[in-house]
């Protein structure tokens, strides 16, 4: 028997970084299969295309900085940054687009940054972001929604998906307006009318076809993992929370100025996603957990903000994300927590040696 | 007696997987002697205790073998009794796996033991008393820390005590320790805990908190407690805590706080916030130490882990090696994955088997490689903040490893690095399997060494400032001496010049010049009254210089301290001050006297050069040192035989009164009494022949004056004798100058002046650097020394 030097605590607790994040990936699947079941195979063409080119990128990555490759894909990090842009892409959308949006979020938002654990930015934002940014028509153009098509006609075939991402042969009734950019295009109408003119809403039961089913897939899933206690309820329930307080505020008794409503707000573009899936990621987003119910609140503020008061991007969950993961290091800051035997708690850069003393 | 107390919520903690039923399946087990005892000499936080046995001497159970080095210390005893093979550095427990002095005993297995003082009745000790049998039994806290509990039983005055906690929590795993001797020594543990209250002046809470994983010992004690309550009131008083088990409760920190809602500030103790906190198991050492006077010689341990074949609690001798112990309870080597003292979670790996158990073994834990594996390794840390919900201390662990990975001592400390308990919850939990604890446990380490560089540097740093201090001060003594030696041969050097210028300056007041200096005296001296006033002038003066003298010493730019010398030569000052003023005082009473009584002699006097004296310039060493020696002369013998005929002429009156008396009475002391006058008259008649041997008449006024012209009468004394030949050798010159032509007379007399200047110039510039009171009159004999010069010159 050796006796080696270990050093306390000699047990350790079932919890394994790899461990989370396939439970990350596992939640994505009710999501995954509403997705797939409102826009058709293109969504599980992006996710294994996303999801095998960021695991792709990170071994080489990993080779290139000569570390134990097994050993950090363990993890599963790439993996699930890989799902969550194959959610966040439109389905059917150019191969390169995947590709690109994996380099982006492996390469230079991940591991240039340090690799695991470094990244201030939410690497599959950063991606999504970027992209959004530079080809404004091919990262809108989001399928019609199954309940929307016209009679007789169904989902595109795997052959015709397969042409249409890799040989850009296009699809009949393949793209349509989400509900976001419906509700953004609107003016003039109550929001009773919007629902009853719209097919979006016509054809929806809360917040507009498809999309209200998809959300509430990926809340499942969200629940799964608070369940499974992968992160705390703080920074989504109060991103959530904040947002049905500023639709709520805006509601305007739902007059053709109003934002909408807050189940519409709730369950429309990528809200539950973001809740459960972009804001928990924990790399990003602030340490303390008052520091994550702010951090929470703000996203949800700002998504509401982009929403209804900006100009040309549909959804806000992406940008409200990275502009709040740069003002995590501040919330970070004013919401340490207050440590046992401490009147109040210490701002991080207070370096005087406190009462405290050693 | 059963708990109404709020428990308050312990923030953070973990449930790892208890493991707590195996040890506890057997009965608390004894092991056999072992070969050897190897008892450390600090089993305890703070100083080792200091070996009082020899190696080869006999030793008995219970006898002290290390006593306490300080207050901050414990006693040390021997186990059991037997030889003392030797002593010397063995391994210790301890994380570092360091060694300490041990006295080895070879148990003789007949367990003698010492005589034990008991004490039935510790109500009647006072408090003191009863701290003192706690300390010389050598109890330390048997929970983990191993503190000197007589020191933490003896709060400050400034801290009042109003909760007395005793820890049964034993949150870790595995351990049972706590567990096992709440079972089987309940009523010791009450006995117990009402001796610590009465040591602490009885709190008002008394308070067992006892986690609800430890349904036998809470069953156990609240059986005790009530049946202590029969017969002590005050046992009704202790509170049976029990509170859900959640790691680390049995924190002392936690527990306060569960138990109290109360948290002890940071980097105070828990007597800061009125409360004190000990270990069940030392509670009951305390017990026995005061009841029986048994000193700590054994403790309750866990043998746990699946590497062994027995697994249980043993009452087990301190000193015991570890792998006696191991082996008694089959241990497999080949299947453990390590070897650690304490639980799971604070324990640390044992590096040298051979390491006894000692007051703070509260558990051997021995897993096998599948129980406890080796640690995985460490992922990157992905900010999940696991580890801050965890943390009982609030305290944000991922951060606290980041700046540790960095470096960042600042940060560290600005995040409360240092109230880190390494409890090791943030480590379990942590999904990337990071050995947080470690890099914390490190990062104190360098923070405290850095500190320590820095005392060091610091420390370096006035030590050189002092050196330069010290050398700086040296120089400051070493001039101060040199000038106090310039001073001192000066002022020899001077004594000599007066001498040698007594002899030289006495022409100027006799001979040839004598005539010209009589005139000038009587020039001077206008009046008695003046000359009166002059006198008194002088006594003023005598006197200012004496209170100037007497001024204690200051320090300042020049003599920052004051030496030895210097006090010696302030004292030898204020002496000469001193005898200058009587000096002075004198020469006014005489003065005064001589002026009441003959008038017409003072006159006379005053005319006669010799006489001159009164009139003479005090300031001018030389003349004064005449006049002194002619004073002796002249004044002495004479006044002093009238003074004393007188004197004794009045007391013979008085005796011849009350011999009359006596007579007229018939009184028995007649006799004596008229022996008394007859040798008084006797006397009167002695003071008469003296006097006439000085050829004086014995009359009331005599006219003194010329009785002491040239031709001197014999000496009288030896000083008198002195004083004239000082005079006749002066009047020798003053002939031998009459004698010489007047340009070898001038040339003469200039010489004499200018040395007598040069030494006034020097007293003068003394005076000057000293700030002399005197510096005046100084300076006036300077110049009239040189318009002197410049007449005869
Ligand atoms: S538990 Fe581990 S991985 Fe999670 S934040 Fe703490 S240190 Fe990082
Ligand atoms: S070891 Fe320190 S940082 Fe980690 S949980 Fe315990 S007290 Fe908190």
């Amino acid at each position: 028997m050796a006796l080696l030097n270990i050093t306390s605590p000699h047990t350790h607790g079932a919890n394994r970084t790899g461990r989370l994040m396939r439970l990350v990936v596992y939640a994505t699947i009710p999501g995954i299969v509403a997705l797939t079941h409102f826009f058709g195979i293109g969504v599980l063409i992006n996710v294994l295309l996303a999801s095998l080119s960021c695991i792709a990128f990170e071994a080489l990555v990993m080779k290139l900085r000569a570390r134990p490759i097994m050993f950090y894909l363990r993890d599963c990090s790439a993996l699930v940054t890989g799902v969550l842009i194959g959610v966040s892409l439109p389905p059917y959308c150019p191969w390169w687009l995947v590709i690109s949006a994996s380099f982006v979020a492996i390469v230079l938002a991940k591991q240039l940054y340090g690799g695991m654990g470094f990244n201030p930015f939410n690497p599959a934002m950063v991606a999504y972001v970027l992209l959004l940014i530079s080809f404004p028509v091919q990262m809108t153009q989001w399928a019609t929604p199954l309940p929307m098509l016209a009679d007789g006609q169904t989902a595109p075939s795997l052959v015709a998906a397969l042409d249409k991402i890799f040989f850009s042969i296009p699809i009949d009734g393949y793209s349509s307006a989400t509900v976001l950019d419906v509700m953004k295009q609107n003016s003039g109408l109550t929001l009773d009318d919007l629902y009853q003119q719209q097919p979006v809403f016509v054809e929806g039961r809360w917040a507009g076809a498809g999309w209200e089913w998809v959300n509430i897939a990926f809340l499942l899933g969200g629940i799964y993992l608070l369940y499974k206690k992968v992160f705390t309820w703080h920074a989504p329930i109060s991103m959530l929370l904040a947002l049905v307080v500023m639709s709520a505020l805006f509601y305007d008794s739902g007059s053709s100025n109003s934002g909408g409503s807050p189940t519409y707000h709730l369950l429309s573009g990528a809200t539950m996603l973001g809740a459960f899936f972009i804001v928990t990621d924990p790399v990003s987003s602030a340490v303390s957990t008052r520091g994550r119910i702010v951090y929470g609140a703000l996203i949800g503020v700002l998504i509401y903000v982009i929403r209804a008061w900006g100009t040309s991007y549909p959804d806000g969950v992406g940008f409200a994300v990275l502009l709040m993961n740069f003002a995590a290091p501040f919330i970070d800051y004013y919401t340490t927590p207050r440590t046992y035997g401490h009147k109040k708690p210490r701002r991080a850069t207070d370096a005087s040696t406190q009462d405290g003393g050693h | 007696m059963t708990s109404l107390i709020k428990v308050w919520e312990l923030p953070g903690g973990i449930h790892p997987p208890e493991h707590k039923d195996q040890s506890l399946q057997l009965p608390l087990g004894r092991v056999p002697l072992p070969p050897v005892l190897v008892i450390p000499l600090n089993q305890h936080m703070g100083t080792p205790a200091q070996p009082v046995v020899q190696v080869g001497e006999r030793v008995l159970a219970g006898q002290l073998i290390g006593a306490a080095d300080g207050t901050f210390s414990a006693n040390t005893h021997a186990s059991t009794s037997g030889t003392v093979i030797a002593i010397e550095e063995r391994a210790i427990p301890h994380p570092s796996g360091m060694n300490s002095e041990s006295v080895v005993i070879e148990p003789d297995g007949k367990d003698e033991w010492i005589e034990l003082t008991p004490c039935e009745d510790y109500r009647s000790l006072d408090r003191l008393t009863l701290l003192d049998k706690i300390r010389a039994a050598g109890v330390a806290g048997l929970g983990g820390a191993g503190f000197p509990t007589a020191v933490k039983l003896a709060p400050k005055s400034t801290q009042v005590i109003d909760t007395l906690i005793l820890n049964g929590a034993e949150c870790e795993p595995y351990i049972t320790a706590d567990d096992m001797l709440m079972q089987v020594r309940a009523a010791e543990l009450v006995a117990g805990t009402l001796l610590l209250s009465h040591i602490l002046h009885h709190p008002k809470n008394l308070l067992i908190g006892i986690e609800d994983n430890k349904p036998k010992a809470i069953a156990a004690v609240k059986a005790a407690v009530a049946g202590a309550a029969v017969t002590d009131p005050e046992a009704a008083n202790i509170q049976v805590v029990v509170f859900p088990t959640k790691y680390p409760s049995g924190g002392a920190k936690q527990l306060t706080q569960i138990l109290t809602g109360r948290e002890i500030p940071s980097g105070h103790h828990s007597a800061d916030i009125g409360v004190i906190c000990v270990n069940v198991g030392t509670a009951v050492a305390a017990w026995r130490a005061v009841r029986f006077g048994e000193p700590l010689v054994s403790r309750v341990t866990t043998m746990v882990g699946d590497a062994l074949a027995t697994q249980r609690n043993v009452d087990v001798l301190l000193g015991t090696p570890i792998s006696y112990l191991l082996t008694q309870h089959g241990f497999n080597a080949n299947n453990a994955s390590r070897v650690v003292m304490g639980g799971p979670m604070m324990g640390f790996t044992l590096l040298d088997l051979a390491a006894p158990v000692i007051k703070t073994t509260n558990c051997i834990l021995a897993p096998s490689k599948q129980e406890l594996p080796e640690p995985t390794p460490a992922q990157a840390c992905i900010r999940c903040g696991i580890c801050a919900e965890v943390c009982p201390a609030s305290l944000l662990p991922q951060q606290l490893f980041w700046y540790a990975q960095a470096e960042d001592f600042d940060r560290l400390e600005s995040h409360n690095l240092f109230d880190c308990i390494e409890c090791g919850a943030c480590s379990y939990v942590c999904p990337s399997t990071i050995p947080l604890v470690q890099y914390y446990r490190a990062a104190k380490g360098s923070i405290r060494l850095h500190e320590i560089e820095k005392e060091k540097s610091d420390r370096s740093r006035q030590r050189f400032e002092f050196r330069q201090e010290r050398i700086a001060k040296e120089e400051a003594e070493k001039e101060a001496k040199r000038v106090a030696r310039q001073k001192a041969a000066e002022e020899a050097k001077k004594k000599l010049a007066e001498k040698a210028a007594e002899t030289a300056a006495a022409p100027v007041s006799s001979a040839d010049p004598i005539s010209a200096a009589a005139v000038k005296v009587s020039a001077t001296q206008a009046t008695p009254d003046e000359q009166k006033a002059k006198l008194e002038r002088l006594v003023a003066a005598a006197k200012n210089t004496l209170e100037f003298q007497q001024k204690p010493l200051v320090p300042n730019k020049t003599n920052p301290v004051i030496s030895e010398e210097q006090l010696v030569k302030q004292q030898v000052r204020i002496k000469q001050a001193e005898l200058k003023l009587a000096e002075a005082e004198q020469k006014l009473a005489d003065f005064i006297t001589g002026l009441g009584t003959t008038p017409a002699a003072a006159a006379s006097a005053a005319a006669a050069p010799i006489a001159a004296e009164p009139a003479v310039d005090m300031n001018d060493p030389v003349a004064a040192a005449i006049a002194r020696a002619q004073a002796k002369l002249t004044m002495s013998p004479e006044d002093k035989a009238r003074a004393n005929l007188e004197s004794l002429r009045g007391r013979l009156a008085k005796a011849e009164e009350k011999v009359a008396a006596a007579k007229a009475d018939g009184s028995a002391n007649l006799d004596a009494l008229q022996q008394g006058a007859e040798k008084l008259q006797q006397k009167i008649a002695e003071a008469l022949a003296e006097l006439s041997a000085l050829g004086i008449e014995d009359k009331p006024a005599p006219v003194a004056a010329p009785a002491t012209e040239p031709a001197a009468p014999e000496p009288v004394s030896a000083e008198q004798s002195a004083a004239q030949a000082a005079i006749e050798k002066a009047k020798a010159k003053a002939a031998a100058l009459a004698n010489m032509s007047d340009d070898e007379k001038r040339a003469e007399q200039i010489q004499s002046l200018q040395t007598r200047l040069t030494k006034a110039r020097e007293r003068l510039a003394k005076a000057e650097a000293e700030n002399d009171a005197n510096i005046e009159a100084f300076r006036a004999g300077v110049t009239k020394l040189e318009e002197k010069l410049q007449e005869l010159a």
